[in-house]
């Protein structure tokens, strides 16, 4: 029951479904920062219309599962409107996973900026202003340099659970690690070592993200703001 | 918000305020843009037909697949959430141990399931049991087993036939939500605990309390009330992440929208998944309403000496961050 040689018969299948799951999450960890970062903005812009926009896309978003999302978009945009992301299928479906699961996390990641922004008391951009800062001077080296160290840990934790969310692209047929293993499992023919195979991709999932959290960690505590 | 300063604007002047009107309307401008163009998109594929969207005017719909699969939504959701509040104060309370060979393991269960994706843990339930249990049930453990699956995860639909059990999609969703909910729910209580200052235990060790006592009567009853935010915003997390068992066909809400009404409907897939979203985005309001009520109610409250865990970005620390053990919100 624990004979890892059917494991290592599919190795090559595996290995190739976390390259795809790194590549996901790469994308959209790129893509969720930059959609999360217009989204605070808007949050904390002194124009009522992008706050109100940017609050109802945070509390659709958020209470949204994000397997809908990705069907939405797969199933929904893609498929129905035929909004085609590149002349390839499979490419499409790649990069409407990615534009799903980035604007499923862009929510959150927006939520932690702009916790972090409101770390920063009134009283530091007050000062700022007094002595002659202008709004770009004063949001460069006084506002950001402290909001920044304070969000470490939540983008952290946002990153990590991006990380383990890729797995549901699953539902929308992209191939990544969880949808390989399911492909093994569900074969007949694969009838020893179920064990040693939920053991490996479980591994695998803890090598990407147990040392992401704890650089965020290490990063967290040495930025911190003495406050 | 706008006439008063805040940490990024000073108070606006004339000027700021002509600009804030001058970028309020090509703010709608844009926005107006892009819903054109997605009513036009819409249009254009003829997603508008009425044949499209008249099924959800219909009670036989809502009655024969939408009704049925809330239900069994709601089901897992409600199972899973007491099971997993169960296993988040046993495993919690466990890391808090005095006796490190408690505290170790239940660290290492709660630290692994946090780990991994929720989904691979959905996977393991259904399908790994059924390759598994005929070489158990070849073995010594195998009326174990027997007895284990009909006296005791039968409820759960759990089924054995002759020496291979098979997994019900809703007990592999429960078991998952269960094992991944059930750690964060652990992280959630031991914060909690942790949060009570200090002076809370000694004084209760002072007066004679052992630590049962110092636990069940000082340190939860407090700890209850400040974690109470936290546990709501994380079912909200779990009421969600019942969405999974698309993946495994079990026919809770999302599938109705995305594979039973559109097979009977022309397949309208697109609006069955907008309807289905509506129902899941006012379920989960509802219940992260009751959340931020309760952390205003838990912040006013002089019933705990604690602070009050946010709901804000939820869960705690990510999987190797908890070193610090900080609670989320006390940031």
């Amino acid at each position: 029951m624990f004979d890892f040689g059917p494991f290592f018969d599919n190795i090559d299948l595996i290995l190739e479904g976390f390259w795809a799951t790194v590549r996901l999450a790469a994308a959209a960890a790129v893509l969720s920062f930059i959609l999360g970062t217009v989204l605070a903005s808007f949050r904390v812009a002194p124009i009522p219309v992008l706050r109100t926009f940017g609050t109802a896309y945070v509390n659709v978003v958020r209470n949204t599962p994000l397997t809908l999302v990705l069907l939405f978009c797969s199933f929904g945009l893609n498929d129905v409107l035929a909004m085609r992301l590149s002349g390839n299928s499979s490419t499409s479906y790649y990069w409407w996973a990615v534009f799903g699961l980035s604007a499923y996390t862009a929510a959150f990641v927006c939520e932690a900026l702009r916790s972090g922004i409101n770390t920063v008391p009134l009283g530091q951009a007050e000062a700022a202003r007094s002595i002659g800062l202008t709004f770009t001077q004063s949001l460069r080296i006084i506002v950001l340099p402290q909001a920044f160290r304070a969000v470490i840990a939540p983008l952290g934790s946002v990153l990590i659970a991006m990380i383990k969310n890729t797995t549901v692209a699953a539902a929308a047929s992209y191939a990544e690690a969880a949808l390989v293993m399911k492909t093994i499992l569900d074969a007949p023919s694969f009838t020893s070592g179920a064990i040693p195979l939920f053991i490996g991709v479980a591994v695998g999932f803890m090598i990407l993200t147990l040392p992401t959290g704890f650089f965020f960690g290490w990063l967290h505590k040495r930025m911190a703001v003495a406050r | 918000m706008s006439k008063e300063a805040t940490v990024l604007f000073d108070a606006p002047g004339p000027k700021a305020r002509a600009r804030h009107r001058a970028m309020t309307v090509a703010a709608l401008i844009v926005f107006a843009g892009l819903l054109a163009a997605f009513v036009w998109r819409l249009a254009d594929r003829d997603q508008f037909e009425g044949e499209l969207w008249s099924p959800f005017l219909k009670w036989e719909v809502w009655e024969g697949l939408i009704l049925p699969a809330l239900w069994n939504t709601l089901k897992a959701a409600a199972v899973a959430s007491v099971l997993a509040l169960a296993f988040g104060v046993v495993f919690g309370l466990a890391r808090l141990s005095d006796h490190w060979w408690i505290r170790v393991p239940a660290g290492v269960v709660v630290e692994f399931f946090r780990a991994i994706p929720l989904l691979i843990l959905i996977f393991l339930a259904f399908f790994i049991p059924n390759k598994i249990s005929p070489s158990i049930a070849d073995s010594q453990f195998g009326t174990l087993q027997r007895v284990v699956v009909e006296n005791v995860l039968f409820v759960f639909g759990v089924e054995i036939n002759a020496g291979t059990v098979t997994v019900s999609a809703f007990a592999a969703v429960v078991f998952g939500l269960v094992m991944y909910n059930g750690s964060v729910l652990a992280e959630v209580v031991r914060a909690g605990v942790q949060s009570i200052p200090k002076g809370q235990s000694e004084a209760a060790y002072s007066i004679g309390l052992r630590k049962n006592g110092v636990m069940r009567l000082v340190l939860l009853p407090q700890a209850i009330t400040v974690m109470m935010p936290a546990i709501v915003s994380q079912l909200v997390v779990l009421l969600k992440d019942t969405a999974l068992g698309f993946i495994i066909a079990y026919p809770e809400l999302l599938s109705a929208g995305f594979n039973q009404i559109p097979a009977n409907y022309h397949n309208n897939k697109l609006q069955a998944g907008i309807v289905v979203a509506i129902i899941y985005i006012a379920l989960n309001m509802a219940l992260s309403r009751v959340a931020t009520a309760l952390e205003a109610r838990s912040r006013r409250s002089r019933r705990t000496s604690g602070k009050t865990m946010g709901t804000g970005t939820g869960a705690p620390p990510a999987p190797g961050m908890s070193a610090t053990g900080t609670a989320p919100g006390q940031a």
